[in-house]
């Protein structure tokens, strides 16, 4: 009894922000409004789907291969951050979880735009190349610096969830591994990784799902030559005034994104029970 | 080597942050024995298991195993395996991989890994439980899980570690039963841990019974039962009466205000010496056959008989009788003279030689360090 106001206000909360403005946007994809009136179409779905013009599936599928590459470089140098992180001493560990954490206090807009002065033409990191009488790179506005740039701004992501289950790892279970024969190395492959293989997932869906809807990223250190699936929609909102299409890629993105969160959770779900 | 230890402690210490662990622990364990590391929490004996394990590197002294020295060799090259206390079973992995484990490191071939998996399966009573996730099992079972993994590999020693603590009494009862059995089927040494003196009791060959990283008395059940070397021995195996007393000569001594004939000698005249006295061996009888008179407190039901306290004095003693006693009676207790034993006063806990068998350590070698 005592908690059913809770209860109701959380229900009340999770409609109005989350299931409302999904509607909303079901609605929209599913709509065409000609001045005022309104009609159910499902054009927007079959302009996206076009095959004599794919245009917007060449978006799609390389807005997936480039957060695909970001998230598994995340991956790569996450899980070796992560375990160095977790086998350090407690307080030199808590320490250096804080410099991880910091970049994230600052406004994520700013930080890309750091990385902007830092990667430009003229930028910091060419003049000192210059300095040095090393080749300037040329890497801003390529597909490159937005790789980068969600490296950067999403490894946290990767990290954390992979730092919680290492710090928390049951020693007694490397001690049963090693007890049993296992080298450290096999201990490693055969119970640390399989028991941080939850943690590994949530952290590719963490990256991935920001790394694939991104357009902030993108635009500013992609520039015109890389646009993905978020700069088109985007542009269907505030360029084209386009709510009923750029609503239908929305729902689309999405429906990839929960089919591919159901897979890895289904596949890990199997793995247990084996 | 000639003799049939097949691990030796030699003057192992271990300190954590300053504190003294083990202080200069010697221990031998005979080749097929099941062999019982007993005491209070913080006596050393996890210590002991975990530097026998391999866990744990000892700060000095040597570990030998079948006469080689192993001290520094890690857990995964040693020959002997570990019952963990919360079994340490991996939860990605169901009954059968998880007994597996040691075998795959071993890359035997599959046909052997699943002969030796059932004839474990079947040697802990859980054939038909393969395919089943460990963490859907129940306590009792995970245990049998977690022997069955270790024996697996073969160790020709098997360090358990508390194994039973997780469990209700009456399965802790069947599995001690259990494991004294398994211990002699496989037919290896069993080093087992714990701080439950009747679990020590029912199925150790040896005990070594330790306090404050010392040990106190390594021994068969009965002797350390029966003749305790000091007062704190007797008082953890076991209930006990202990008093204060005086030696007054060879086989006389007096306490609570009487003198006793007993069996001891050997003492300085007039020595203070400390007097123990199980409640077993106290025999209910009339007030004027008993050499210790005094007035019924209380007397419980405890199951097997009754547990009776008599009030002699400023001393209350405990008596176990199958009889019942009114309390308010005035009755007698008769104590025959081989039921006092007789220790030193147990004034340092220190002053005790770590192995009986040994030549006695001199005070001094003790201190070092």
């Amino acid at each position: 009894m005592k908690y059913k106001g809770i209860t109701y206000s959380y229900v009340v909360y999770a409609f109005t922000f989350f299931l409302a403005p999904l509607l909303l946007i079901l609605f929209y994809s599913l709509t065409a409004s000609d001045g005022g009136s309104v009609s159910f179409t499902l054009e927007n779905f079959t302009r996206f789907f076009d095959f004599s013009n794919p245009q917007y599936m060449k978006v799609l599928g390389n807005s997936f291969r480039i957060a695909g590459i970001a998230t598994l470089l995340c991956l790569l140098l996450g899980y070796p951050m992560a375990y160095i992180l977790a086998s350090l001493k407690p307080r030199l560990r808590a320490f250096l979880s804080l410099l991880f954490i910091l970049p994230m206090w600052m406004n994520f807009l700013l930080r890309t735009y750091a990385w902007m002065s830092l990667l430009e033409t003229n930028g910091i990191i060419n003049t000192l190349l210059s300095k040095l009488g090393l080749p300037a790179l040329q890497i801003m506005y390529t597909e490159k610096a937005v790789i980068l740039g969600m490296v950067y701004n999403f490894l946290p992501f990767m990290i954390l969830p992979i730092y919680n289950t290492l710090i928390k790892l049951d020693p007694s279970l490397l001690n049963a591994s090693d007890d049993l024969g296992a080298s450290p190395w096999q201990t490693f492959t055969r119970v640390t990784l399989p028991l941080s293989k939850p943690a590994i997932l949530s952290g590719i869906n963490m990256v991935f799902m920001p790394s694939v809807t991104t357009f902030v990223i993108s635009r500013l250190l992609g520039g015109s030559s890389t646009a993905l699936i978020g700069d088109i929609i985007e542009k269907q909102f505030k360029l084209v005034d386009d709510k009923g299409f750029g609503s239908a890629m929305s729902v689309i993105i999405m429906i990839f994104v929960f089919g591919l969160v159901a897979l890895t959770r289904e596949k890990d779900s199997e793995e247990v029970s084996l | 080597m000639a003799n049939n230890n097949i691990i030796e402690l030699v003057n192992v210490t271990k300190s954590f942050d300053g504190d003294i662990v083990l202080d200069h622990i010697n221990l031998k364990i005979k080749d097929g024995e099941f062999i019982t590391l007993l005491g209070p929490s913080g006596c050393g004996k996890t210590t002991t298991l975990r530097i026998i394990g391999g866990f744990l590197y000892p700060d000095s002294g040597s570990v030998f195993f079948d006469g080689k020295n192993i001290t520094n060799v890690p857990p995964y090259k040693r020959h002997l395996n570990t019952v963990f206390q919360k079994y340490a079973l991996f939860p990605f992995l169901n009954v059968y991989e998880n007994v597996a484990f040691g075998l795959r490191i071993k890359k035997l071939p599959e046909a052997k890994i699943r002969a030796k998996v059932l004839e474990m399966l079947e040697l802990v009573n859980l054939v038909g439980f393969e395919k089943r996730g460990v963490t859907a099992l129940s306590g009792g079972q995970q245990q049998r899980v977690a022997i069955a993994r270790a024996l697996a590999n073969e160790p020709d020693v098997l360090l358990l570690d508390e194994p039973l603590g997780a469990l209700d009494l009456k399965l802790r009862k069947a599995m001690q039963i259990e494991l004294k059995r398994i211990q002699q089927q496989a037919d290896i040494t069993f080093i087992y841990v714990t701080h439950d003196q009747e679990e020590a009791l029912t199925m150790s060959d040896t005990i070594v019974v330790m306090n404050k990283g010392h040990i106190q008395q390594i021994g068969s059940p009965e002797s350390v039962y029966n003749e305790p070397v000091n007062a704190f021995v007797a008082d953890f195996i076991g209930e006990s009466n202990q008093l204060d007393g005086i030696m007054l000569e060879d086989y006389r001594v007096e306490f609570n205000g009487r003198v006793y004939q007993c069996v001891d000698k050997g003492f300085a005249k007039r020595e203070p010496i400390e007097v123990v006295i199980r409640p077993e061996d106290l025999k209910l009888c009339r007030p004027e056959e008993g050499n210790i008179v005094g007035v019924v407190k209380s007397c419980v039901f405890m199951g097997a008989n009754f547990s009776i306290e008599v009030e002699q004095g400023d001393y209350t003693w405990t008596a176990h009788s199958i009889h019942y006693a009114q309390p308010g009676d005035t009755i007698g207790l008769y104590l025959e003279p081989d039921a006092i034993h007789i220790m030193k006063e147990f004034d340092n806990d220190d002053a005790y030689p770590d192995d009986p068998e040994e030549e006695l350590l001199p005070p001094e070698e003790e201190e070092e360090k």
